[in-house]
């Protein structure tokens, strides 16, 4: 546990080191920010619904440019041969990866409290804030967030090129987010199958403010799959 | 308490369609320092990552203390202190968090953490450079700092893939001293391509070629292993025209009792040195004759020690002297 968290603490600091961490994160607060403020003032609705139905797409983005070089640079570096002569798990290093990567989402995140309070303080005395709703929201987030970092994890770890990383990382965090919109194209039975894979699907349910175990289950499953092809192609680098 | 610090069994490594270890078996006693040689792939890296736990062999066993690494990957990993090839580092961290790092994934007790961090660096002559980002350092300062995080965690073994390739002469010195120092307490196994380095910090020389241990000796005895000797020749021609260096090598390999002939540098004016091999059977009786007979002066003839050189270019089958 210890190990894992030194291999996070030292990722993360790595990320804020560079200038493409400040790059990522102005990109998603700008963004996210100007879709959020725009509807918002054109409606003159003080909800955070859009906000929420953005963010995960942005994430489709952000995400594997956040995990791209997470393994690959090890590899390129060469100090993925210091990494895996530790005396430690393979699986230890991913997990110190993933939860660098789910902390440098919830910093970004946190960045956008601001934009919460201040529809809490917009809304009139009409219909009183939904925190509730707020607060599932923020946690739909970051749960989509896990399932694309477990997917761009895996992309890092294909190869020793960043960019092929950002790419499959990319591939996979699209078809997860949006599948369910093939959903209307397919017969009932497949369409309700192909809404179980996808990652949007479930996270509307929780944005509903209903957090069912379902959802969580369904989360928890993918970012396992991910881990744990991350962590095989990494052994793989043993062979 | 085992008394062989590494045991390697029938060790085979495959990579693709590339055999890089053939049936490699070897066994180190605690507290020696040996020197690993062999020509560039001859599968000096492989055996050691294999050992150091980074591969995993397609066949054989290898053993750290009584721990087979494929079994047991991280207690072995444990007691090993290892410096990879090219020494691999985290260029953007500054040496002192690069330490903490590798004392916290390599569960150094938090308690102790800075007092190793101190005493390796200050062993490896990292003092001044402690707070300076690794990717500022000399290459001299970045080979530190590798050693430094192979012997922070006090291991029983330390495996060193080419510890001082790419330093000037006087950081060399200073790096062999230091391994000497450190062979004083552990068992050290060390790749090189520096012949003179083996003699002056092994106890002990494995030489491998073509996946295969071809050599296991003490360095003294090692160049004189066979009974052989050498001869140091120089010749011109007898009507002061150039010699051609290749033909006449030739025509020198085939004196009986010679079993290789080198180029060497000559004296000037046409003229060409060799250094000659031979078995049990003194060849300059002959060498006389041959010399003679194709109308060359011998300039200087005069019998030498066999050298460490020598001997592994012979073992190692080198096109030019076999
Ligand atoms: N990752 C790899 N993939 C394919 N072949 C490899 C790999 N690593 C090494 N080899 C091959 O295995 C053989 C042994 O390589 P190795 O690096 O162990 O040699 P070495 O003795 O360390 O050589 P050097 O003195 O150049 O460092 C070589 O033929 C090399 O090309
Ligand atoms: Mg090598």
């Amino acid at each position: 546990m210890n190990t894992t968290l030194a291999i996070a603490k030292r990722e993360f600091r790595t990320f804020f080191a560079s200038p493409i961490a400040y790059i990522v994160l102005a990109v998603f607060l700008s963004l996210s920010g100007w879709l959020f403020f725009g509807p918002l003032f054109l409606a003159g609705q003080a909800s955070l619904r859009g906000f929420f139905g953005l963010v995960p797409l942005l994430f489709v983005f952000i995400v594997p440019a956040i995990t791209m070089r997470a393994l690959a640079e090890e590899r390129k570096s060469g100090t993925i041969e210091l990494l895996l002569t530790f005396p430690i798990e393979d699986w230890e290093i991913v997990a110190g990866k993933f939860l660098a990567s789910l902390g440098m989402i919830a910093v970004g995140l946190l960045f956008t409290l601001p934009y919460s309070i201040s529809v809490a303080a917009l809304t009139g005395p009409g219909p009183a804030f939904d925190w509730g709703a707020a607060f599932s929201g923020y946690l739909g987030l970051l749960l989509v967030a896990a399932s694309f970092i477990a997917l761009g994890l895996w992309g890092s770890a294909a190869s020793r090129n960043q960019i092929v990383g950002f790419i499959i990382g990319l591939v996979l965090c699209i078809f997860f987010a949006f599948i369910d919109n093939f959903a209307l194209l397919l017969p009932e039975r497949l369409a309700r199958i192909v809404e179980y894979v996808s990652v949007d699907f479930h996270f509307q349910n929780i944005a509903r403010g209903v957090i069912d175990t379902r959802d969580l289950i369904f989360y928890a499953t993918l970012i396992a799959i991910g881990l744990t092809l991350t962590t095989s192609t990494l052994s793989s680098a043993r062979k | 308490m085992p008394s062989s610090m590494i045991r390697i069994e029938g060790l085979t490594k495959r990579y693709g369609m590339t055999e890089a270890l053939k049936g490699l078996s070897f066994e180190v006693p605690r507290g020696q320092v040996v020197g690993f040689l062999g020509p560039n792939g001859a599968g000096k890296s492989t055996t050691m990552r294999i050992l150091a736990g980074y591969l995993t062999p397609t066949a054989g066993k290898a053993f750290v203390g009584d721990v087979d690494v494929s079994a047991d990957p991280v207690r072995a990993r444990a007691m090993i202190g290892y410096l990879p090839e090219n020494n691999p580092l985290y260029e953007e961290m500054m040496v002192f968090d690069f330490l903490h790092f590798i004392a916290e994934v390599r569960k150094i007790d938090p308690a102790q953490r800075d007092a190793r961090i101190k005493s390796a660096a200050e062993r490896c002559g990292l003092k001044d450079v402690i707070g300076k980002d690794i990717g500022q350092l000399s290459k001299g300062y970045r080979q530190r700092v590798g050693l430094a995080q192979a012997i922070l965690h006090d291991p029983d073994l330390l495996i060193l893939d080419e510890p001082t390739s790419g330093l000037d002469p006087n950081q060399i010195v200073e790096i062999r001293e230091l391994i000497k120092d450190l062979g004083k307490e552990k068992t050290v196994i060390l790749s090189t391509h520096v012949l003179s380095e083996v003699q002056s910090t092994c106890s002990r020389v494995l030489i491998i070629n073509g996946g295969k241990l071809v050599a296991d000796d003490s360095p003294e005895n090692l160049p004189a292993s066979g009974g052989e000797g050498a001869i140091h020749l120089v010749l011109g021609s007898r009507s002061g025209a150039a010699i051609d260096s290749a033909a006449a090598s030739g025509v020198l390999k085939s004196v009986a009792g010679v079993t290789g002939v080198d180029v060497v540098e000559g004296e000037g004016h046409g003229t060409v040195g060799f250094k000659l091999r031979f078995g049990v059977e003194d060849p300059r009786r002959a060498l006389f004759e041959v010399v003679v007979k194709n109308d060359w002066v011998i300039l200087e003839v005069r019998r030498t020690q066999v050298s460490l050189e020598d001997t592994f270019r012979k073992l190692t089958g080198d096109k030019k002297a076999a």
